[in-house]
């Protein structure tokens, strides 16, 4: 146990903020499931990494579960047609980002049939009766071939999580359960109704990973979820399910850790790095569904609440509906909302129009009142200390955003801004209002912008190198290819005189010979 | 014949010995400051800053005849790395930042001339005679040097496109 260790369970206990969750009663409402469109926005880029590649043509046909596009470099996700259809384009849509600016999307036309692809044909997934007899490499390959990537949101290819656990010798499987965010009931909905299914994927995972136990969080706000979940690893001695104190950020992978093993992850470091390996209860499910049914991940469990919201409830949503269809379908909107929101309110992302796709990430679409919102103008810093003591990682926002207002970022990174995990409590809990957070994200958006002028100056130099190196090979070879003609034509000329002088007459002797 | 080869060489072997050692007597002490500023700039020569080349300009800003802010393919980015390292005050505020940029090319106007491809400090313009031009846009640095140079005018600069990979949030107002 490290020094700072000793301290946590006594001077750290004070992270976090309590906001109230308005969880219900969209939390209670059964499950939906949302009839297909008739039009799929299946964007490329769905996860943490690079953007897969599309491997479809305009026109094409393609059937339900078929991959339409494959990952590129070590950290992509494979995606797959959520229906089947006709690829009606490759192009441009608005992403569902704060931003709105175009993302690359395959727009699917539904033909109606949702007739899945047949499992002889090529490029389907196997499907196992008995998965742990697979190889766990096997289990990871599989995973990636169904482009499953973490459900939490962050949406990071659980395939490379699991095959990297191989590596790093895991001894403990985290499953996060905590759905901190408030207005958020996807998880607690999937734990209450597929109890048996998380622990199937549990297992699944354990063994893909060599992990010896599991341990489910989940916030004691959850009672039917928890109740659930213990009733259904009540035989499974590797999985014990632990309540965790409702407190936001609770399903921070980091907090969980800390909060379930009393450990600590280091700062800039993996959960690996101390042989701990979390996944989101969805994820768990999607990894059984692949690895068991040969489904890959073409749809998911999104939250619809907020105050604007007419039926707040939960919904088996196809990847690549447009949000605003699936608001339709949820009986539409009671008012104009304040504010749209993809996600939770504390890290959801606000959604600038709500034509923007569901993707694999996407827990919950928002619908905030303006009274929900609280628009508020900030106010000067009164240094009352309130954001320190929420923050989680511990570290100092009022230090830290004074820096970044006045453009220091590197005085904000010496504060440990690469360790701030964005989660907003500092935001939340300020007095004065002031947009914390705001100002963090900012400053890793600057100071990745300017780690990738670096790289790019770099690149620049060497390629100013590469051009003088080429030139001065080509003027080289032009020089070397000159001598060597000048030298043919040398000993061409001293050859003809050389016969010339031999033999005045050469004509005569070789008809005379 | 052999005379004339022999002479030649030997002259020119005498020369070359001369100016070996000349060089190694009469060098001029450079400024190990210059080189330690010259890999803070571009470094591809392009001249937009009006002197010759970056070691040019680098003398310049060192001897206080340029501000550090002269560089314009560098931007703020240099200019505040050149700031830092020689302990002199910046004003970013006369930076017409205009931001990243790179080259376009005209593809109904290019006559295919292969003009600018010669110019192109970082090979980034990709072409054959009489096949339209085209510029990759990972290696354009943006320093406008094959713009001039194109006779039909199909280059022109354009600001970098921003991704959602390169997006930032913007700065709360509030301070």
């Amino acid at each position: 146990m490290g020094f700072m260790e000793r301290f946590i369970g006594k001077v750290g206990s004070h992270w976090g903020v309590h906001p109230s969750d308005h969880k219900r009663p969209a939390a209670d409402a059964p499950v939906r499931k949302m009839p297909m469109p008739a039009r799929l926005y299946v964007p490329l880029l769905q996860h943490i990494g690079a953007a897969a590649r599309p491997i479809v043509l305009v026109g094409q046909k393609v059937a339900k579960g078929q991959a339409i596009a494959e990952p590129q470099g070590m950290v992509s996700a494979t995606i797959h047609a959520p229906t089947s259809g006709t690829v009606s384009a490759i192009g441009e849509i608005v992403a569902p980002h704060p931003s709105g600016l175009p993302m690359l999307a395959i727009t699917i036309d539904a033909d109606g049939e949702d007739r899945w692809i047949a499992p002889d044909a090529p490029g389907a997934l196997p499907s196992c009766a008995d998965p742990f007899a697979l190889d766990p490499m096997e289990i990871g390959k599989r995973v990636a071939k169904a482009g499953v990537v973490g459900m939490g949101g962050a949406a990071f290819p659980s395939a490379v999580k699991l095959t990297g656990s191989l590596r790093a010798k895991i001894s403990t499987l985290i499953v996060n359960g905590g759905e901190c965010e408030p207005y958020l009931s996807c998880d607690d909905r999937l734990m209450r109704d597929r109890a048996a299914d998380i622990v199937d994927g549990i297992r699944i995972a354990l063994h893909a990973t060599g992990a010896k136990e599991a341990l489910v969080g989940i916030e004691d706000n959850k009672p039917e979820a928890i109740a659930a979940m213990q009733k259904a690893a009540a035989g499974i001695p590797a999985v014990t399910v632990r309540p965790v104190p409702a407190r936001y950020p609770m399903g921070s992978e980091k907090q969980l850790i800390l909060v379930l093993t009393g450990r600590e992850v280091p700062a800039m470091g993996r959960p690996s790095d101390i042989g701990i390996l979390v996944h989101n209860v969805g994820t768990l499910v999607a990894i059984r569904a692949a690895i068991r049914f040969g489904q890959p991940l073409i749809s998911r469990l999104v939250t619809l609440n907020g105050g604007a919201m007419r039926a707040p409830g939960n919904l088996e949503v196809p990847i690549g509906a447009l949000a605003d269809a699936v608001i339709a379908f949820a009986n539409g909107l009671k008012e104009e909302p304040a504010r749209l929101l993809m996600g939770g309110p504390m890290m959801g992302m606000q959604l600038p129009d709500a034509r923007v796709p569901i993707v694999k990430g996407t827990s919950g679409i928002l619908a905030l009142t303006a009274a929900e919102a609280a628009e508020r103008q900030p106010e000067p810093c009164i240094r009352c200390g309130s954001c320190v003591k929420a923050c989680p990682v511990g570290l100092l926002p009022l230090e830290m955003s004074r820096r970044i207002a006045s453009a220091d970022y590197d005085g904000a990174v010496d504060f440990g801004l690469k360790d701030c995990v964005a989660c907003g409590c500092c935001a939340y809990i300020c007095p004065a209002r002031i947009p914390l957070v705001q100002y963090f994200n900012h400053a890793k958006g600057e100071l990745s912008a300017r780690e990738r002028t670096k790289l790019r100056a770099e690149a620049t130099k060497k390629l100013v190198v590469a051009r003088a190196e080429r030139i001065e090979r080509e003027a080289r070879e032009k020089a070397e290819a000159a001598a060597r003609r000048k030298a043919e034509r040398d000993a061409a000329k001293k050859a003809a005189a050389e016969a010339a002088a031999a033999n005045p007459q050469p004509t005569t002797e070789e008809a005379e010979s | 014949m052999l005379a004339a080869t022999l002479s030649l060489t030997l002259l020119g072997a005498l020369l070359g010995l001369l100016l070996g050692i000349a060089g190694r007597f009469f060098a001029v002490e450079v400024n190990p400051l210059n080189a330690e500023i010259e890999a803070l700039m571009p470094g591809t020569n392009c001249g937009q800053c009006g002197f010759p080349g970056c070691a040019g300009a680098v003398s310049a800003i060192i001897e206080g005849a340029a501000p550090p802010t002269c560089c314009p393919p560098g931007g703020k980015a240099v200019a505040t790395a050149v700031a830092a390292k020689l302990g002199l005050a910046l004003d970013l505020s006369d930076v017409a930042d205009k931001g990243p940029q790179i080259a376009v090319v005209t593809e109904e106007i290019c006559i295919g001339c292969c003009r600018c491809l010669k110019v192109c400090p970082t090979d980034a313009i990709v072409g054959a005679a009489k096949q339209i031009h085209n510029v990759l846009r990972e290696a354009c640095t943006g320093c406008e040097a094959c713009v001039d140079r194109c006779p039909t005018e199909a280059l022109t600069m354009h600001p970098v496109p921003v991704t959602l990979q390169h997006w930032v949030w913007p700065k709360p107002v509030f301070a």
